[in-house]
């Protein structure tokens, strides 16, 4: 059955209608279509983008159909305490610049090569330590917990950055329904592994090395923070595959790989899990990952980023990185204590 | 074979349509939204692949002459060496431009810091100095300052090679290839290159 089944219900005005002054992602679109059309380049570069895409195909010896993956929308309240006056990340540019090795490292792979994925069924396991292990299948993810909807920051360690209204739940709601045993002390995430349908995973090449599935890791404490939460829609819609459907991490004070994408497992642990980027660089990439402008990563600095909004490829701006990602409020409490520069 | 002058103009329009088509389908990709909603990394890395595929094209090119026995072939190498600098141009106007979006300070404070924008940024200074001597009239001045000044290409494509590899976050197959390409061009000219340490 598809997520429409439970959908229906009080139509939401979601929270990127009310802001006023942005461009659309609409607008952008018919920019940039009259753009091509006065350049008289329509026809050329449709044909340049399915061929490219083709030949992307035939090196993964996969011919799957080109139709764009289905997201329906969802219900859900708007949480007033993460609204925002910031410019959103257009939809558009949030679904097509994304990091998910899995489908490939370039940031236009995952939307090329992830429209076949299938996310029903889905099973996420929530497991270890934990009094009542639980398993939530597709349908679950929708409606075990009422889903609310935030609009977050998300810095990648990249040093850009978007504003994205997400739709899900509260991660610690979740973990609550397991009830962790006394021994839990952080909680360990994995993505599928499912190499068949991620071309990553069956090739070191198109997945960048990483070794899979993919895992992640947070503190107990951090997983429970109120910040920490697990979505499974933005704009409205369900997420699409290449923002990690059908489910996905979101904690807004880490660079944007600590945020783990198309979880099947999450298990509470005594000691602390090891975590992919980690695993692959770690002087690099430590286990708490939080933003911070005064520790740089060694190859290039984190004092500013650059903050993809609405226009093209000019208006992007450059704007201060600031501490937790503006988010220290909620979570610099959990640091106390600890030196950030060796725990970066 | 033998190359008439008209033949050779051709050949060299060839040359300018093979080197101008990469731009041509970068602009188009970016247009069409084949490079994803925010292509600024996307025209980064295209450029610098581009140059640096340009400069290796520039390194083959002497080495095909001799064995081919093309003497002609020489004379389409400053053509493509400008072609490299004009792509490396690109690139580092696009890191600066679409990336830092003109933050001086900011640029200054990367090559400083960051040894692999360090080592570009010291290939681009070498494409810089061939590129202004490239002129004919120069050249026939520098006499034999010049070919020793144009042997700082070998000095580029090292250095190149290392800015690709290090600057990479994770899979090291793509420059590991590079380098390997590196290893057997210079290799043509070992000769030349010990040379160097002899003298
Ligand atoms: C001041 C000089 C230079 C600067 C500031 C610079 C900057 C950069 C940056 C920011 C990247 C991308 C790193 C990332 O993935 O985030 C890069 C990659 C690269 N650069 Fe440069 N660069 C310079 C000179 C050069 C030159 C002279 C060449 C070649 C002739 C070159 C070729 C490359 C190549 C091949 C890559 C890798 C592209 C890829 O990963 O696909 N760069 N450079």
């Amino acid at each position: 059955m598809k997520a429409k089944g439970f959908t229906k219900g009080i139509a939401q005005k979601a929270a990127w209608d009310m802001s006023e002054s942005e461009v659309t992602p609409e607008s952008v679109f018919k920019q940039r279509r009259n753009i091509i059309k006065a350049l008289g380049l329509g026809a050329a570069s449709a044909s340049l983008s399915t061929n490219v895409q083709a030949g992307l195909f035939d090196v993964f010896g996969n011919d799957k159909p080109k139709k764009a993956f289905e997201v329906s929308p969802l219900t859900f309240t708007k949480n007033q305490s993460y609204q925002t006056s910031e410019i959103l990340t257009p939809e558009n540019k949030v679904i097509s610049h994304n990091n998910f090795y899995e489908f490939g490292t370039r940031k236009t792979d995952p939307q090329d090569n992830a429209q076949g994925f299938k996310v029903n069924p889905w099973q996420l396991k929530i497991e270890g330590e934990v009094e009542k292990p639980l398993t939530l299948d597709y349908e679950d993810l929708y409606k075990l917990i009422a889903l609310e909807e935030r609009t977050y920051r998300l810095r990648c360690v990249e040093a850009w950055s978007m504003v994205i209204p997400w739709v899900g739940f509260s991660l610690a709601e979740l973990i609550k329904k397991a009830n962790p045993t006394s021994k839990a002390k952080y909680v360990a995430f994995e993505t599928l592994y499912d190499p068949e349908q991620m071309p990553g995973q069956r090739n070191r090449y198109v997945g960048g090395g990483v070794s899979y599935p993919y895992v992640e890791g947070l503190t107990l404490p951090e997983a429970m923070n109120e910040l920490s939460f697990l979505a499974v829609g933005l704009y409205g819609k369900t997420l699409p595959p290449q923002n990690g459907a059908p489910i996905r991490l979101v904690v807004p004070w880490k660079y944007g790989f600590k945020s783990i994408k198309s979880i099947v497992k999450i298990r509470l642990v005594e000691k602390m899990p090891p975590t992919s980027w980690n695993i692959l660089a770690p002087h690099e990439y430590g286990f708490y990952a939080n933003v911070n402008p005064q520790v740089d990563h060694p190859r290039w600095s984190q004092a500013s980023e650059r903050r993809i909004g609405a226009g093209g490829l000019f208006s992007a701006k450059r704007i201060p990185t600031q501490m937790y990602n503006g988010y220290g409020d909620q979570v610099a409490s959990l640091y106390k204590g600890l030196d950030l520069r060796k725990n970066f | 074979m033998r190359v008439t002058p008209k033949q050779l103009f051709w050949i060299k329009g060839l040359f300018h349509l093979v080197a101008l088509t990469p731009i041509v389908f970068l602009v188009l990709n970016v247009f069409s939204g084949g490079a994803g909603g925010d292509p600024v990394q996307y025209i980064i890395h295209y450029t610098g692949i581009g140059a640096l595929n340009t400069l290796l094209i520039t390194l083959l090119i002497s080495p095909i002459a001799k064995k081919m026995k093309w003497p002609w072939l020489m004379r389409t190498r400053r053509l493509v060496g400008l072609y490299v600098f004009a792509y490396a141009t690109l690139h580092i106007a696009a890191y600066f431009s679409l990336d830092l979006l003109f933050e001086w300070r900011l640029l200054g404070e990367e090559i400083v810091k960051r040894p692999y924008i360090l080592v570009g940024a010291v290939a681009y200074l070498i494409l810089v100095a061939l590129t202004v001597t490239s002129l004919k009239k120069l050249m026939s001045k520098m006499g034999r300052k010049w070919q020793t000044l144009h042997n700082l290409i070998y000095l580029a494509v090292i250095l190149v090679a290392i800015h690709f590899f290090w600057s990479v976050k994770s899979e090291i197959i793509q420059p590991s290839i590079y380098i390997g390409l590196v290893i057997v061009l210079l290799s043509f000219r070992w000769r030349k290159l010990i040379g160097f340490f002899k003298d």
